[in-house]
């Protein structure tokens, strides 16, 4: 087929009384890091065991490496880290690692490394049972790193971790990217993504609603940039009868306005002099692409 | 394959010494066959035979009981307790098939349970044979208890399996594991006793009766031990059946290693099933 290494096509998936995945294609390509986005029960984690060949799908196509899902082709080039996973506690970090290295058919002592990429190297020797939910977290993520995988399926990687370990996930997410890794992850924390994914893929009630960079999404939502402009005192209603808007609030006024009239806006408001105290702009987040893309296919449904 | 299957079998002993379920299976036999030999063995004195002999006797009745419990509570929650914490997505997602990954825990146990037995009967047979109360033949004996408790323990492993790839929660797997272990162990022979009883010499007693105690493992277990040891002026019961039986005692032993393979297979097609 082709050079991508996860290639989905119209796949479908149905329980007995819902459409978990309804009719999803996209390709991801060597090196992307790709966000995979959408609600609980969204049909995320249905689409993952899809692709592990965990599930089996009612229609269409799935090519994992250029082979079958489930196959041992795919298995040997993927890792996968899924969303809650309690290893066995009474074993140590540096056991749980070497046990995956081996059903790998990797050396364990090549795996080892992996520990301090983490930042568990000084915990390798203590039991898991005694580690924190970030730890572990690590743990299973220096699991999905082991022996060079092609694709990484992550899900949710970075729930229960604190800001710095976050960080620390997204580093190490592109330097495999960097080696020539797919990864695919899939999350809920929106605003952490941002400028750490090349690509962004939502789903809503089991269907695909969008699929694209970030900026390209924002322009595709078309939301407004939110301002809020603090008056003297006095001078609320004189301020929004001259901006042309209705929204105000005791000392503030509300207004909306596309990118291309920001500028104009903002000189509009100088314009008015000792009138305005302070202005706030608010240009859309991740938070409010995500819930734009997600709304419009519930209202369409 | 082999390193595979080797990896999964290693890890079960690794845990298994490490939350001390080796220790605790091996020192519940420990205790209770030295019970079993040092108090059984008053009455032993007068009879002249080999006191090896008498405690393999009373220990084949002692595994019948706690070998298919312990080999249930080794191998409930192999499959769905993995289910359940996630941990088989992760195996699954690796280069293994699930027939090594089940061969491979059911090497675990088996190992797990074969030290235990070993241990926990070896203990005995030495005190005993230290005190000067032991003879070649006696150690024959006990060397084949060993070996079938363990081959009673594969097949109860086998049935754990089952069980776990049957439920979706290892509660629910524990409380059939029990269940099966009360019905094979306790009530099949109740069951079998009371129509034996209401009816000792109709057609049940003659041509039924022989056959379901060789579909039981536990059953066969303390049939063929019983018989092989001809102990059975010994420790009536059960064993008297032996020279009444339609066959040799020896196909006690087949029906438990047919029961093995024919439980193992199942639930080797039973893992095929299961979405982790």
């Amino acid at each position: 087929m082709t050079g991508s290494s996860l290639s989905v096509r119209k796949i479908s998936k149905h329980f007995a009384s819902f459409k978990a995945v309804d009719q999803v294609s996209f390709d991801l390509q060597p090196g992307e890091r790709v966000a995979l986005l959408g609600h609980n029960g969204a049909g995320k984690t249905t689409l993952f065991k899809m692709v592990l060949g965990f599930l089996n799908r009612d229609g269409g196509e799935i090519s994992v490496l250029n082979a079958a899902p489930g196959s041992n082709e795919a298995r040997q080039g993927t890792s996968y880290l899924p969303e809650s996973v309690a290893f066995p506690g009474a074993l140590t970090g540096k056991e749980v690692l070497k046990f995956y290295a081996r059903l790998k058919g990797q050396k364990p002592a090549d795996a080892l490394p992996l520990l301090e990429r983490v930042g568990l190297a000084d915990a390798a020797g203590r039991r898991v049972s005694t580690y924190s939910k970030g730890m572990r977290q690590r743990l299973g993520l220096a699991q999905a790193l082991i022996g060079r995988p092609k694709l990484v399926l992550l899900d949710e990687p970075t729930t229960g971790l604190d800001p710095i370990s976050r960080q620390n996930v997204y580093e190490l997410i592109g330097e495999i990217a960097e080696q020539g890794a797919t990864v695919l992850l899939s999350s809920h924390a929106l605003t952490e993504l941002e400028a750490r994914t090349d690509r962004i893929l939502i789903m809503s009630k089991g269907k695909l609603v969008a699929d694209d960079q970030l900026n390209q999404l924002r322009e595709q939502a078309g939301l407004p940039i939110r301002m809020k402009i603090w008056t003297r005192p006095d001078a609320v209603e004189q301020v929004a009868d001259q901006l042309g808007t209705t929204r105000m609030n005791g000392r503030s006024v509300e207004l909306d306005c596309t990118i291309d009239d920001k500028i104009r806006a903002l000189s509009a408001i100088s314009a008015l002099g000792n009138l305005v105290e302070d202005v706030d702009v608010h240009a859309p987040s991740l938070d409010d692409v995500y819930r734009h893309f997600s709304n419009t296919a519930q209202r369409e449904a | 394959m082999f390193s595979r299957i080797l990896t999964i079998a290693g890890q079960e002993i690794r845990i298994g010494i490490r939350n001390r379920w080796i220790l605790l299976a091996t020192m519940i036999l420990a205790v209770f066959s030295l019970a079993l030999a040092l108090l059984g063995s008053a009455p032993a004195g007068t009879l002249g035979v080999d006191r090896l002999t008498i405690t393999v006797a009373s220990l084949a009745s002692l595994s019948v009981y706690l070998v298919p419990l312990i080999a249930l509570l080794l191998a409930f929650d192999a499959i769905c307790g993995e289910v359940e914490r996630g941990t088989l997505l992760m195996t699954f997602s690796c280069p293994i098939s699930r027939p090594e990954f089940l061969v491979g825990k059911a090497l675990g146990h088996t190992l797990v349970l074969s030290f235990a037995l070993v241990i926990g009967y070896g203990l005995t047979a030495g005190l005993l044979i230290a005190m000067g109360a032991g003879s070649l033949t006696g150690l024959v004996d006990f060397a084949r208890l060993i070996a079938t408790s363990i081959l009673l323990g594969v097949c109860f492993l086998a049935i754990g399996y089952v069980l776990s790839a049957l439920t979706r929660q290892s509660g629910t797997a524990a409380a059939a594991a029990i269940a099966a272990w009360l019905v094979l162990v306790v009530l099949y022979d109740l069951a079998l006793l009371g129509a034996l009883v209401a009816n000792p010499s109709g057609v049940f007693a003659s041509s039924v009766f022989p056959y379901a105690v060789l579909l039981n493992p536990a059953d066969a277990f303390r049939l063929f031990n019983l018989a092989a040891l001809g102990a059975s002026e010994l420790v009536g019961g059960m064993a008297g059946v032996s020279e009444t039986l339609p066959f040799d005692p020896r196909f006690a032993l087949l029906s438990l290693i047919a029961f093995v393979a024919a439980a193992l297979t199942a639930s080797a097609m039973l893992i095929r099933r299961i979405t982790p």
